[in-house]
């Protein structure tokens, strides 16, 4: 069996949070006692990844996906548990290791503003000896995919988020790394380039076979990039498996779309009416009624076009979050 | 060796670059890195001048010649890490420095010198204007001249070091600006900034051949206008290289301690 890419096992981050009332008094108590307050961000979670795997890691805000994201490239100490990424110990941040891996954050930068990107490329080059063929064979192929070529040489303040983003991610990249994490690498970008950047990740993945663990806030990156999720709520594991499992395990409900000639039917009967409009009602019905409502509404109504769905994947991830703060 | 020398390469092309961009700071810091010693130096001819021309041994155009030389000196050493590293870490951005595999110090003092080869050629100018002016008089001897060399490198090293070590302390505290200044009277005072230091009571002497001050501003100065003898410059640099291995084992431990406590309260 080959070993694990990722491998986490009862990993736990508490961060010491000093605290304390509002106002004079309290301020100048705490000039002499601090309350200190240990709240724990990441408690116990276990996963592993397979080399190659594209892994959703989600969760509302808060919920210690970038805390994790953290530990795993060795930015942050875990308070207790196990992790190690290509059997490398992150923390130690160990050279041969920080030469594998890349962290990307949607909401920092790592270019150089002042100057063109390619210009911090060449830095990259620099700061993680890439051989000048292999680097101008990557810097081709990133440049195809991410179509970067009008951009390389504007400094990077002219640039828009879409396009810097473009440019941050391929400055991560340079050194081909074979664990990607990817923090929020959409965040803040209009459709089309969110549609960009999702595809080049998958291509990147088929390409080179990197390892990828992905948060993002867009289900459609989710959904595109990944067949397995892991799901963590106030620092626990709430899931972990394939996208279509998390959709079975935590939906109840099927939604029917009916198309008939107008609006005036009353369908009260079969489900719940959650809207009609131009004679098209949308239809929410548990799920193990879902068979039986169809035929019933075929077989009464004059039905013009039916559809069954799962309901959206936002909703069944909200479903799964306000299940987790039971 | 090779690779580390590359980083340094595109370090200074990526400064340079980015400097250039900035032309009118640039000029303003150069302008405050002339006008410091500038006062010093005119405070300085006249309390000479009104003392029959001269202050302890030295003359009025010796003092010329001691600012303009402190004044090349001091741009030379100077950093400006400690401003720069509580931004760094309260902005996350030295985040990005610690996924990298190259310790983040090369960086640091690759920019620097990259800045100082722009900046350099300009305070030369001005130090020639100056001397047209203040008629600077110093006659240092060959070797004094030729032991100002090394004794610049490791000036620049200690006060590099050491203030990189301070910058550190973003990792403790989020009001890096009160240990600046903390830092910075004691180097105005015994580094030979604000009255060489020949003018000084012995004990402040001293004092300040005890701290590393003095190695990283007065003594090549001291050297540059010949003012030691070959037993005080052989000493001299036996002393800066003293600080210069204090101040590295003093940055590895500072340095290995405040990581930990990055990683521990969150990067």
């Amino acid at each position: 069996m080959t070993p694990p890419a990722i491998h986490i096992q009862d990993l736990c981050k508490t961060y010491s949070v000093s605290e304390r009332e509002a106002g004079v008094l309290a301020a100048l108590q705490s000039l002499i006692h601090r309350k200190r307050q240990e709240v724990p961000a990441v408690d116990g979670i276990s996963f592993d990844l397979v080399p190659g795997e594209v892994v959703g890691f989600l969760g509302p805000n808060g919920a210690g996906k970038t805390t994790t994201l953290k530990m795993l490239s060795g930015l942050l100490h875990p308070t207790a548990g196990e992790v190690t990424v290509l059997g490398y110990v992150p923390w130690r941040r160990d050279r041969a290791f920080l030469r594998q891996i890349t962290l990307v954050m949607g909401q920092r930068n790592q270019l150089v503003w002042d100057i063109p990107a390619i210009d911090s490329f060449e830095l990259n080059r620099a700061i993680y000896r890439i051989p000048t063929l292999d680097y101008v064979q990557t810097l081709n192929e990133l440049t195809e995919l991410l179509d970067l070529g009008p951009l390389l040489r504007k400094p990077v303040r002219n640039l828009s988020l879409g396009e810097r983003m473009k440019c941050e991610i391929a400055a991560a990249l340079l050194h081909r790394p074979q664990v990607v994490f990817l923090d929020e690498p959409t965040i803040g970008l209009d459709v089309t380039m969110q549609r960009r950047i999702r595809a080049f990740i998958g291509e990147y993945n088929r390409r080179f076979g990197a390892t990828v663990l992905l948060t993002s806030h867009y289900m459609a990156d989710v959904e595109a990039l990944c067949r397995r999720v892991v799901v963590i709520h106030h620092g626990r594991l709430l899931f972990d498996g394939e996208l279509a499992d998390l959709v079975q395990q935590f939906t109840a409900h099927k939604t029917i779309v009916v198309q008939l000639e107008d609006c005036r039917a009353d369908l009260r009967s079969y489900g719940e009416v959650v809207s009609c409009s131009d004679g098209s009602f949308t239809l929410r019905v548990p799920k193990a009624e879902t068979a039986q409502v169809t035929e019933r509404l075929l077989a009464d109504l004059p039905v013009i076009d039916l559809l069954v769905e799962d309901p959206p994947i936002e909703e069944v991830i909200d479903n799964v979050f306000s299940q987790g703060e039971t | 060796m090779r690779a580390l020398a590359d980083l340094y390469v595109q370090q200074f092309k990526t400064t340079l670059a980015s400097t250039l961009q900035y032309r009118a700071s640039l000029v303003i810091w150069m302008i405050a890195h002339i006008l410091e010693p500038l006062v010093y130096l005119i405070v300085w001819s006249t309390v000479s001048n009104t003392n029959g021309g001269s202050v302890g041994d030295i003359t009025t155009r010796g003092f010329a010649a001691y600012y303009i030389v402190l004044m090349l000196v001091n741009h030379v050493t100077y950093t400006w890490i400690m401003f720069e590293y509580e931004y760094r870490v309260r902005e996350g951005s030295l985040s990005f420095a610690l996924l990298k595999p190259v310790h983040p110090i090369h960086s640091d003092i690759a920019d620097n010198v990259s800045s100082k080869l722009i900046t350099l050629p300009m305070m030369l100018a001005a130090a020639a204007g100056l001397a047209l002016i203040f008629r600077p008089s110093a006659s240092p001897a060959l070797w004094s001249l030729a032991a100002a060399v090394p004794a610049l490198v490791l000036a620049f090293l200690i006060r590099f070091l050491v203030e990189w070590t301070l910058a550190q302390s973003a990792f403790w505290t989020t009001r890096v600006s009160a240990i600046n200044q903390t830092y910075f009277v004691p180097l105005l005072f015994l580094s030979g900034q604000i009255a060489p230091l020949s003018l000084f009571p012995v004990p402040i002497q001293v004092l300040a051949s005890v701290l590393p001050f003095r190695w990283m501003i007065g003594f090549p100065v001291e050297l540059l206008t010949g003012q030691l003898s070959p037993l005080q410059g052989l000493i001299g640099l036996a002393a800066q290289a003293a600080w210069l291995a204090l101040s590295i084992v003093l940055v590895r431990i500072v340095w290995r301690a405040g990581v930990r406590i990055y990683s521990a309260v969150g990067a």
